[in-house]
């Protein structure tokens, strides 16, 4: 089975097309130099365009893709990380990074008790590490609790 | 004297109490961060560099610090090669295959040192080859304009990644997809917005310290969740460590060699280590022969590939140094730093910033010797730390890589950024796509088109400008010879040797 390959290349000509595209459409300045603000975006669209085919008409082996449950993992992992990114701000630095370091940790070595006292513990020294030793203002509990 | 008057300079300021602890914290940290498996100096020297910025270190310290990370993790990379038969970085690779065999003999004592001093013979031989090829090249650098300076960076995409990588098109994606994402914000001559798709968050662009964060250290969190940390167990006890001084004498024409060898493998643009240690370890193999005994634990297989990375991880920074075009992953992040510190890598560097670039290079030669003492006397300490299991190492990564790009930005939209590189890391490295490239094309894409523009600005619009002066020609053929080269190359290295009976016919 190629099909990796295959897949992949067609979402980069496709992607790459869109991205030509998108820059065909750049606003032109009222003055601007002899090669302007589109070619060389374009050019490069092209160019990847043209390597997608490539990977499309010549694939590698398939690599070995992780089993389901794996990718469930990764998921999850994906979904926690873009969650930690909107929480950080008002839940403060503790709680959020607990969670996650807790959760990281169980998915990596599968060890429920372990992967509490690692996210307690990352996230309590961390803490302490970065707005003690470093100096970074780092809210550490949720806004308004201190 | 020149080089003697600007080493003066250099050792005062690398001397100074306050740079010298960075230089020390910095060998130790790197030498851990190579030491454990999973953690190459691109992924180390990447989650500090957040933390450097809000520590508010000056541009020497910065790169004192930074530096000796990376020289660190070059030293520490054997460790768990030679231990675990785990490169602890890539370029480390080689040092496995001699290494280990010898560990198993009962000689882990013997193979630890003998790398450790592998690693000071090349790195220090590099530094001082650094010390007086980079002023000459800086020399030349200073008569290139924007038509050499765009065929240079068209070099440097078209060799990067072309020896690694095993597949050509997906090598020049990798470099298409970073100067792609580079031109994402507003158009530097015209102050027009592109490619935002109107995300006000977009309009100063992809910070590249983001992407590298993503791309190496989120992407390899996602792998050790995949492989649920499954990890060699320490096998070998190590007992005394002493000093094996016939094996290391009798290795000294293997490392004078590959010294050299590496050297020139870190200078070539795009090369990097991996090829330094690759290429040594290849080239004293079959020098020593049969009877050489490569692959069961000499010590020339081990002091080779060690010289070979050091060797070139100093040979690297000569081109990043000189002409701002990074040699391998690393010193790509290293550009990073310097071009975030406002600090423009290039000829002119060398005379308008004397106290950086001689500071650096004072430093690393200071470093050298550090890590000398912690990676032959001290090498026991590393050692304890290869019991540090993943399932607390990766998430502490994260996490600092996290909070060091937040404090950085103040921006949960980068956060999400990070994350999103970090699935595009593993996405590309699962295809077998170089994700060095893509960095480079981040930090260099920009860079790039500038060149271009100016070129076409001063030649209004004549493209055979391009090829006007014989540096450009010279380097756009170089370009072109380095990017089909490999696909031949790459044919020759494979093919299966042929058997003994199939020699005698002619």
């Amino acid at each position: 089975m190629r099909a990796s390959d295959r897949i992949f290349g067609a979402v980069v000509v496709l992607g790459s097309l869109a991205y030509v595209a998108s820059a065909s459409q750049i606003a032109a300045p009222f003055f601007s130099d002899p090669l302007g603000s589109r070619a060389f975006p374009m050019a490069v669209g092209i160019v990847a365009a043209i390597c997608g085919a490539m990977m499309v008409f010549s694939p590698d082996e398939d690599p070995e893709w992780p089993a389901m449950r794996s990718l469930l993992a990764l998921a999850v992992a994906t979904v926690l990380l873009v969650g930690y990114a909107y929480a950080l701000r008002p839940l403060g630095f503790l709680l959020p990074t607990a969670i996650v370091s807790a959760v990281l940790s169980f998915q990596i070595a599968g060890r429920p008790v372990a992967a509490v006292l690692t996210g307690v513990g990352l996230s309590v020294g961390l803490w302490l590490l970065f707005r003690f030793v470093l100096g970074l203002s780092l809210q550490g509990l949720p806004a308004g609790w201190g | 004297m020149d080089i003697l008057a600007n080493l003066s300079l250099g050792f005062s300021i690398a001397l100074s109490p306050y740079t010298l602890m960075l230089a020390v914290l910095g060998c130790f940290l790197g030498t851990i961060v190579g030491a454990l498996p999973g953690l190459g100096p691109s992924n180390g020297v990447a989650i500090m560099i957040p933390l450097t910025f809000t520590l508010g270190l000056d541009a020497v310290a910065a790169l004192v610090l930074l530096t000796s990370i990376y020289y660190g993790a070059m030293y520490g990379g054997r460790i768990s090669s030679i231990l675990l038969n785990i490169p602890g970085d890539e370029p480390a690779m080689m040092t496995c295959l001699d290494g280990h065999p010898m560990a198993k003999n009962g000689r882990p004592g013997d193979a630890l040192v003998i790398s450790g001093v592998a690693s000071f013979v090349g790195a220090t031989l590099s530094t001082i080859g650094l010390m007086f090829l980079a002023p000459i090249l800086a020399n030349i650098a200073y008569q290139f304009g924007p038509a050499e300076y765009f065929a240079l960076y068209l070099l440097a995409f078209c060799t990067l990644g072309g020896i690694a990588s095993k597949n050509q098109a997906k090598a020049a994606f990798a470099s298409c997809l970073g100067i792609m994402i580079a031109m994402i914000g507003l158009d530097p001559n015209s102050g027009m917005a592109r490619l935002t798709g109107g995300n006000l968050h977009l309009y100063d662009g992809v910070d590249f310290l983001v992407a590298i964060v993503g791309l190496f250290a989120v992407s390899e969190v996602f792998f050790f969740i995949e492989k649920h940390g499954a990890q060699g167990a320490l096998n070998v006890v190590l007992g005394r460590v002493t000093v094996p001084w016939r094996d290391i004498w009798a290795t000294r024409w293997t490392m004078a060699r590959s010294s050299v060898l590496g050297f020139i493998a870190g200078v070539l643009p795009g090369a990097g280590a991996s090829l330094g240690s690759f290429l040594t370890y290849v080239t004293e193999k079959s020098i020593a022969g049969e009877k050489g005994g490569f692959g069961t634990g000499v010590p020339k297989g081990i002091a080779a590939p060690e010289v070979g990375n050091n060797a070139a991880a100093g040979g690297a920074l000569v081109p990043m140094l000189t002409l701002g075009v990074p040699g391998s992953g690393t010193t790509a992040v290293l550009l990073a730093v310097l071009v975030t510190l406002n600090i423009t890598p290039g000829p002119t560097l060398f005379t308008d910033r004397p106290d950086v670039v001689w500071g650096l290079i004072a430093s690393l030669l200071i470093a050298n010797f550090v890590l000398l003492a912690m990676n032959v006397p001290m090498v026991k300490v590393f050692v304890k730390i290869l019991d540090l299991p993943p399932a607390v190492l990766m998430p502490f990564v994260t996490m600092v890589a996290f909070v060091g790009i937040y404090s950085l930005t103040g921006s949960y939209f980068d956060l999400l950024l990070v994350t999103a590189f970090g699935v595009l890391g593993y996405v590309l490295r699962k295809l077998d796509i170089p994700t060095v490239p893509v960095i480079l094309g981040i930090l260099l894409g920009g860079k790039m088109e500038k060149q271009l523009r100016d070129a076409m600005v001063l030649s209004d619009g004549d493209w055979t400008y391009l090829v006007s002066s014989p540096i450009s020609v010279g380097l756009l053929i170089a370009a072109f010879l380095g990017f089909i080269a490999p696909m031949f190359l790459r044919r020759i290295l494979r093919k299966p040797t042929p058997p003994e009976t199939a020699k005698g016919r002619d």
